[in-house]
Parts: C-alpha cells; structure tokens; sequence
C-alpha cells in the first residue's frame, strides 16, 4: 500500500497541484501572471482553432463511432458469425494509433489527376465514379474528417463490443412478447432497445467524449497539426517543446482536466452508489 | 410466399451490409501488409491491387532493411545471415526499436500489476483510518488527463537526471497505469466470499499468507486481463515516450521510431508498411490468442489517462 500511495502521490497528485500553479506563472515560471496564459488560450487564433477542431471530433467522432457500433451490435446479433465479424472489427483496438495512421495514410495517399492512383480510396474515386482524385490530408475541407475517419475506424469496435454486451442483456420474453404482439424489428428496435439501452448508451457516449479531450497521438503523425487540423493536445504538446511556454502549457492541461471534472464527479457518485447496496 | 420471399430479400440485404462493413474494416490493414512485401519502386508507383495477380512478386527486402536500418544485397557483397542479425540487435533499424518497446513494456507492466495487487488487496480486505477516502481517490484518478503530470515531472527528472532513461519511463508508466489497476483488482478482489478469509483468519494464517496463497490463485483472470490491457497500452504509447524520453534513437520505441519515419517525409516511405507490421505482430498474437481477457481489460479500462 505504501508503494502504491508514493506512486500516486509523486505522479498524480503533486503534480496536479503543480501544474494547476504552473498554469497561472510566466514562460518559466518566474513570474506570477494572473490570467494571462488562459486569455492567451481562448483568444490565440491557433488556440481557438484547436478547440473548434476538438468540437468536430467529439460532434462527429462521437456520434458516428456510438450509432455505428450500436447498429453493427444490433445486425451482427442475428447471423450466426456474430464473433467473427465481431473480432474483425475490434481489431484495430490491439494496434497503435501509429500503427493505424500509417495504414490509413497509404489509403489516403493522394497523386494527381491522371497519375496512376497508389491510394485506394482516390483509385476507387477515379475508376467507380469517375471523380478527380482528392488530398484527403491537405484539402482543409476534408482533412479534419480524414483524420476523424481513422479515430472512428479504432474505436467503433470498442463500442460495439459495449453495446453488444448491454443488448444481450435485454432479456428475450420482451422481445419476443414485441414480435407476438405483430411489432416490425423497426419499432422494436426504436421503442423498446433503445430505451433499454440508455445507460449503455451514455457510459459509451462519455467514454467517447474524453478520447475526444485528448485526441493526441492520431493528429500528431499524420498531420501534426497543420494545414488546420490542430487539437487541444497536439497543441499542448507544442506549446511544451516547440515553444517552451510552460505556463500556456500548464493551462491548456487544466482546461482538460476541467472538462473531465463532471465524470469525475459522477464515477465517485457512481461508486458510492454501488458500495451502498452492498 | 411473399412473405417467405420479403424475408430471404432481407436476409441477403442484412448478411450484405455485415460482410460490407468488415471488409471496409479489414481492407486497410489487409492492403497495408500486401504493400509491406513489394518492392520500393512498386510500392510508389502503383496500388497494392495490381500485385494480387499472377506471377507474384513479393519480397522481404523491406523487413530486412527496416529491421537493420541498413540496405542490404544492392551493390554490396552478399551478407551473411549471421551479420543481418547482428544489424538487427545493435543497428539503428527497427530491430533496435522492437527490443526497446520489449524494455520498456515488461517492467511497466509487471511493476504496477504488483504493486496494485497489494494495494487493492489492503483497499479492499484490511481495515484502516480513511481507507475509503484513498479509494474515493482512486476512482477520481481513474480519467484525470495524463497531459496535467507532463511539466513537473519532467522537471522532476531533468533534476533526477531521470530524463531520457528506461528507468523514468517505467516509474511513470507504473503510475499512470495504477489508478486502473487498483480499482479493477478492488472490485475483483472485494467480490470474493468472505468466508474464505475468515476460515483462513482462524487457521492462524497471516495477512501475507492469504494474499499469495488465496486471493492471487482465485484472481488469475482478472490480474492476466490487466496485465494485457497494461502491456498493450505500454506497447502503443507515443505520448509517454515521446516525453520522458526525448529525441534519442538509442531509446526510441517502435512507436517513436514509426512516427520519426513518417515525418522524414519521402526517403523511408517504402519502409513505412513493413515497420508498422513490425509493431503489429506482438499484438495481434496477444489478441488471437488470448481474446476473452484481451476484451475484459481494454473493457474495463477505456477511461484510463
């Protein structure tokens, strides 16, 4: 146990403490500055870029990768190689981010029109539809939503597998008395799992929201930030070392923390629920 | 029989939609390790489709060269098998980087899965002033943003000299990874029958004993879960290592050393499919092979740091 409170104490806790302090001192900390450093992060027009990014993924890469893994856990519950698709589809989870973005990278790779296309998407824009090739990582239209696409490629899975597990939990005399009763799959999948499901739902929702906060990894390789695909934590990170502002550094780190407090608040509340029933 | 009809309709248009989505969800890896046995001049000039016809003309030239950082067999007299071995353990190729994720990923898995266990041990079966308080802190741990520990820390080692070696990024990974670990161990651990303990108690066994020779044994899947789930995320982590670490090739991760590839724009694109295999094999072994306790962990764990 003593090791243990050391860990916490010397890598969490203080440090915590300290950067919250570090968050209000100068470039080097020499100086106290008030609130300058968080001025400099909600009016800095980069800085203001990143947030705006950040609000895209969790828009999109929210609402795509939980609809999606609810839909795939609904369909794939009704053939019988449930667990192999299954398994195809979490797959992405046992790799890296790195890992991910070099495999998304050729799919992207863009060559100009009339060139042999090597990336597969613009080769099956140019012979299915007949379209001009696209630069899916410079084009500042699609750039956002390329890297969007390979966040949602790794992580629907995990949502499926989540949702998959709370469907199974439906217990069958409800669906079936549904289908006596002459329901079409439509409605019993609108009136009667979805609102089932709604605690699911919302665990995977906010499970989702907080790999939004600190989308990093991603956005670093594949673009690094440039050509106005910057997020909060790429940005973090430059602050650090291409920048060394320390201070701005430490206050965009607790504007993450700020926006992770209310799940803090209710995984506490959550947990004393659960230790009063027993 | 129209209805019998309707029905076989949808059920090719449900099995349709299934295998569409695994095949848009297989397909990139799938063209990605099809790329990784092409040759250079193949691989920047043409899709990893036209290869998949007739003669066949594969290599493994890319592993060799991303393994030993060093091209091997063009122009050179032919090496032998003993020397491209070597290359891969001392060079500066991915060989290298591969050993250092080995390094760097045992201890800061096996650390936190000990001290943890302890730890969840004490939380969950011993009786002590503000033992529920130190849980309550646990949990509020469990999704506190790892970019809020970066900066003093980091002082802190640049004053330890603890900056740039394994054993700075072992001690943060034991960390950053205990908060989940004590609370998945907790919950297990808390959920066996009280009796065992008391007919132990009674026997005269100490607190000691009753750890190693009852909780441990009983808890086998819960701690192999976490120990995947630690050992994965060990394994991926960029942003650990690119911070506690720093620039060095010596030290570098197959994840630093990828990602250093891919920002030298150009001259190393070729190598990029083969060098992200590379960093592939360990955990798609892991997840092939031990899946029900692969899924448990990274289950349980999601919200982690």
């Amino acid at each position: 146990m003593g090791s243990a409170l050391f860990f916490l104490t010397v890598y969490l806790i203080y440090p915590i403490l300290n950067t919250a302090f570090i968050s209000f001192l100068g470039r080097n900390s020499e100086e106290f500055t008030g609130l300058d450093n968080y001025w400099y992060v909600f009016t800095n027009p980069d800085m203001l870029a990143a947030l705006k990014n950040n609000l895209l993924w969790l828009v999109v890469f929210t609402s795509i990768t939980v609809s999606l893994g609810l839909i795939i856990a609904v369909l794939t519950d009704r053939v019988r190689y449930e667990a192999a698709a299954k398994a195809l589809i979490f797959l992405p989870m046992a790799i890296s981010f790195v890992a991910a973005s070099v495999i998304w990278r050729f799919m992207f790779e863009f060559r100009p029109a009339g060139m042999p296309q090597i990336g597969l998407l613009n080769a099956l824009l140019g012979t299915l539809a007949g379209l001009e090739p696209v630069a899916w990582l410079v084009n500042t239209g699609v750039n956002n939503f390329a890297l969007i696409g390979v966040g949602i490629w790794v992580w629907t899975g995990f949502c499926m597998v989540i949702l998959s597990a709370g469907l199974k939990g439906i217990p069958l005399q409800i669906l079936e008395a549904a289908r006596i009763d002459g329901a079409s799959e439509w409605r019993i999948f609108w009136r009667i799992l979805l609102p089932m499901m709604r605690t699911t739902i919302l665990v995977v929702a906010t499970t989702m929201v907080i790999i939004v906060l600190k989308v990093f990894d991603i956005v670093y390789v594949m673009t690094n930030g440039n050509l106005g695909t910057e997020v909060i934590a790429n940005r973090m990170y430059k602050e650090m070392f291409n920048y060394r502002h320390f201070g701005r550094a430490s206050a965009i780190a607790v504007i993450l923390l700020l926006a992770v407090i209310p799940v803090i608040v209710s995984n506490i509340r959550r947990f004393r629920a659960q230790e009063a029933v027993q | 029989m129209t209805g019998k009809l309707v029905k076989a309709l949808s059920r090719s248009a449900l099995h349709i939609v299934i295998i569409s989505i695994c095949l848009v969800w297989t397909l990139p890896s799938f063209g990605l390790l099809v790329n990784s046995f092409r040759s250079r001049r193949d691989i920047v000039g043409t899709g990893w489709w036209t290869t998949l016809k007739t003669p066949f003309t594969f290599t493994v030239e890319n592993y060799v060269e991303v393994l030993t950082g060093q091209t091997h067999g063009k122009g050179k007299a032919p090496d032998s098998r003993r020397s491209i071995l070597g290359d891969i353990i001392t060079g500066h190729g991915l060989g290298r980087a591969f050993l250092n994720s080995l390094i760097i990923s045992i201890p800061s898995t096996l650390i936190p899965v000990l001290v943890a266990s302890f730890a969840a041990y004490a939380l969950a079966w011993m009786r002590f002033p503000g033992r529920d308080l130190l849980f309550i802190l646990v949990v509020g741990l469990l999704v506190v943003p790892l970019q809020m520990t970066l900066i003093p820390i980091l002082r802190l080692y640049k004053g330890l000299q603890l900056a740039g070696t394994f054993l700075g990024v072992w001690l943060a990974h034991t960390a950053y990874g205990l908060p989940y670990a004590i609370y998945l161990l907790r919950n297990f651990f808390s959920a066996l029958p009280r009796d065992l303990f008391e007919s132990a108690s009674l026997d005269g066994a100490s607190q000691f004993v009753v750890f190693y020779r009852i909780v441990v044994p009983l808890s086998i899947p819960a701690i192999a879960s976490l120990a995947i789930f630690q050992f994965l995320w060990v394994w991926n982590d960029l942003l650990v290592a690119l911070i506690y670490l720093g620039g060095t090739r010596d030290v570098a991760p197959l994840t630093m050393h990828i990602s250093s590839m891919m920002s030298s724009l150009g001259e190393n694109w070729h190598l990029l499919p083969a060098g992200a295999f590379i960093s592939m094999v360990l955990p798609l072994i892991i997840f092939a092979t031990l899946q029900p306790y692969f899924v448990r962990g990274i289950l349980a764990g999601s919200l982690k740091g």
